[in-house]
């Protein structure tokens, strides 16, 4: 059984500054107002990398932060899930660009930066954190893919875990290939016995996908769950915005959705 | 860490398309890195090209997938029979209780590279034919390879640069002891493409000769592909002489720096130790280490620097190689390759000898194989230490 606490939480997305500032509108309790998406600079990098890192490192690394900051913990020897279904893109865009023009000199700052492990390696490097940390990919399902994998992480080795689940969209030419509205990215601390600051007590299951993913009554927020892969959590984030229990489905692979049973602890 | 039994397993690397043509490389202590002669590159360096990947045709239900790195995943799928095995796990357990867990850094990357030398005259679009999620995005190889074998539950790529498909075994093995699967396809596919030839050579991290792992004289890496595969099981009651086990996972971060790693091996000694400690053994019942070895000056001295203190209290000095003089860094494929190699070693009782190098430093704190080595083993160590600083060490080991 996969079951753990939530002990904080981040969210970054568009009129969706933070988990605090962004729980009413989830919960349905007040208007959503969308607006885009702004990416916060994290903290702990020193100048140089700070102006080396793109968006998408930026948004990864930014969410976590609030999320272990939420939960008052020491990042250091915290295990960290990163999962998104696409690297930074603005970087590989350009990484193709100099590739397909007549001068082939990548610059070695992009190409390290342009790796799906991005996110984790200067999430390692702000926190100096020396635990172990995975970076995922599942494509539309990566949100599902990063909750099990820290779930499994949480239960089997009996440690707290950070999940940082984030989606940027690319430039032209390739959004056109891979249509997304903005950027996203959500993140819980996880532990596997009850803390007192506790949010709620998650339960993951598999199930087969033909009831279909719970939906989201604003119409704006349905669309985001659609678009981004990260934003398949919004039905979680519901609930735990609105602190009831209950159980939701989450889109997952194309077979496959995912149960979450939620018992609020606050 | 219950001890889970390496079914069935696979690799098609430059040394050889399966495990028989591998053995007979590694016997006679081939290496298959060649001068560059791919795609359009002009660099000058070695690599590890696996021959006749574009002749290889995907079923053609499953077109969209259609790229490099697919193709040799569907060249490594079929050696040694192992689409059928794992069609039979399937079959016993049913798809949904069969997890994919499979490593990549670039998977069909290479299409979009392609494809942006041929972008509209006016507009800039990417031609029509490019799709993205068959081929570029990183997941596809688990998309293709779950059709192909027919595994229905939880899948993920996992994508952190040279550690990808070591840490594979560490998931699946999380999710079998969770309950959620009861067996699972782990592995690793990466194929030779511009931005990792162009992107290693700007950090000066490339070679211009085949590499040569922990040499004096040794100045970068060779890059290489390779498609390697396992299945994972828990371990039944009554094994096989030759069965091989996976006992032991460890994963650190170096916390260090994005392209070079920690200079002591700090984060190295940390995977290894947790590893030994998940086997439950010690450093003294290691018998044979392969390495990360990737052959330039920063790797393989903070490696060196970790394995001597990792297993310094020992009456004899444990042998260790790398075995990428062979068959090149094969970066998210090189976890499942040399994971495979080291069961080859266990099974063959054969310790690969260095390919390529000729003088290593000395004092080492251990005993670097430059020629192999016959004697029967029962437990060796695979390191696999990506760029970013991911590490991850795999106990594999005889059933006893």
């Amino acid at each position: 059984m996969l079951t753990a606490y939530i002990q904080g939480i981040g969210l970054i997305g568009p009129g969706l500054p933070d988990w605090p500032g962004a729980a009413r509108a989830i919960a349905g309790e007040e208007a959503y107002m969308a607006r885009p998406t702004v990416v916060p600079v994290p903290e702990g990098l020193p100048p140089a990398e700070r102006r080396r890192i793109g968006a998408t490192v930026k948004l990864a690394v930014s969410v976590a932060q609030q999320a272990v900051c939420a939960a008052g913990v020491d990042p250091r020897r915290l295990p960290a899930v990163f999962s998104s279904s696409g690297a930074d893109g603005l970087i590989c865009h350009e990484i193709c660009e100099t590739l397909a023009s007549s001068d082939r000199q990548v610059s070695p700052t992009r190409f390290h930066n342009s790796v799906h492990n991005a996110a984790a390696g200067y999430w390692s490097l702000a926190t100096g954190a020396t635990a172990a940390s995975t970076s995922l990919c599942a494509y539309d399902a990566s949100f599902g893919a990063g909750l099990l994998e820290a779930l499994a992480l949480a239960t089997v080795d009996r440690t707290p875990v950070m999940l940082s689940a984030y989606e940027t969209p690319y430039p032209e030419p390739l959004l056109s290939k891979r249509p997304q509205p903005d950027s996203f990215a959500v993140a819980f601390v996880l532990t596997p016995a009850a803390p007192p600051n506790a949010h709620a007590r998650l339960t993951a299951s598999l199930c087969s996908s033909a009831a279909g993913a719970d939906r989201l009554s604003e119409p704006q927020l349905e669309t985001l769950r659609r678009a981004v892969p990260a934003a398949r959590s919004l039905p979680l984030l519901r609930l735990l915005a609105r602190r009831e229990s209950g159980n939701v489905v989450l889109d997952y692979l194309d077979e496959q959705c995912l149960t979450v049973e939620v018992s609020e602890c606050r | 860490m219950t001890p889970l039994l390496l079914r069935h397993f696979t690799a098609t690397s430059c040394i050889g398309r399966g495990l028989a043509a591998t053995v007979e490389s590694l016997r006679t202590q081939r290496s298959g890195l060649e001068p560059c002669a791919f795609e359009t590159v002009t660099l000058e360096t070695h690599v590890g090209e696996v021959a006749g990947v574009d002749d290889i045709r995907l079923p053609s239900t499953l077109e969209r997938f259609d790229c490099r790195n697919n193709r040799l995943a569907q060249l490594g799928m079929a050696q040694d029979g192992f689409i059928e095995v794992v069609a039979a796990c399937v079959g016993r357990w049913g798809p949904r209780r069969v997890g994919l867990f499979l490593g990549t850094s670039t998977s069909g990357m290479l299409e979009t590279e392609i494809a942006y030398r041929q972008r509209d005259a006016e507009t800039g679009a990417l031609p029509a034919s490019l799709d993205y999620a068959g081929t570029h995005n990183s997941y596809s190889l688990a998309a293709f390879v779950r059709e192909v074998l027919g595994t229905g539950g939880p899948s993920a790529v996992v994508s952190s640069a040279c550690s990808s498909s070591a840490k594979v075994f560490g998931s699946a093995q999380r999710m079998i002891a969770a309950g959620l699967i009861d067996a699972a396809v782990v592995g690793g596919v990466d194929s030779l493409c511009l931005t990792t030839l162009y992107g290693f050579h700007s950090l000066q991290l490339v070679s211009r000769q085949p590499c040569k792992p922990f040499d004096v004289a040794r100045d970068g890496i060779s890059i290489g592909e390779a498609a390697a595969f396992a299945l994972l099981e828990r371990a039944p009651d009554s094994l096989d002489s030759d069965a091989v086990l996976l006992l032991g996972v460890g994963e650190s971060s170096d916390a260090y720096h994005m392209s070079s790693p920690h200079p002591e091996g700090r984060g190295a000694r940390a995977a290894m130790l947790q590893a030994l400690e998940a086997a439950g053994i010690g450093a003294d019942a290691i018998d044979y280490i392969n390495l990360h070895g990737t052959g330039t000056p920063s790797n393989d001295s903070a490696e060196g620097k970790a394995v001597a203190a990792v297993f310094a209290d020992r009456d004899r000095a444990v042998e260790a190689s790398s075995t990428k003089g062979a068959t090149g860094h094969t970066l998210g494929a090189a976890g499942a390759l040399e994971a495979v190699l080291c069961a080859l070693s266990l099974q063959r009782g054969l310790l690969p000898g260095s390919a390529h190098t000729r003088e290593v430093e000395s004092p080492l704190g251990f005993e670097y194989l430059c020629a192999n080595r016959e004697r029967a083993i029962a437990r060796v160590l695979s390191n696999s230490f990506g760029f970013g600083g991911s590490n991850c060490a795999l106990v594999l080991g005889r059933a006893r």
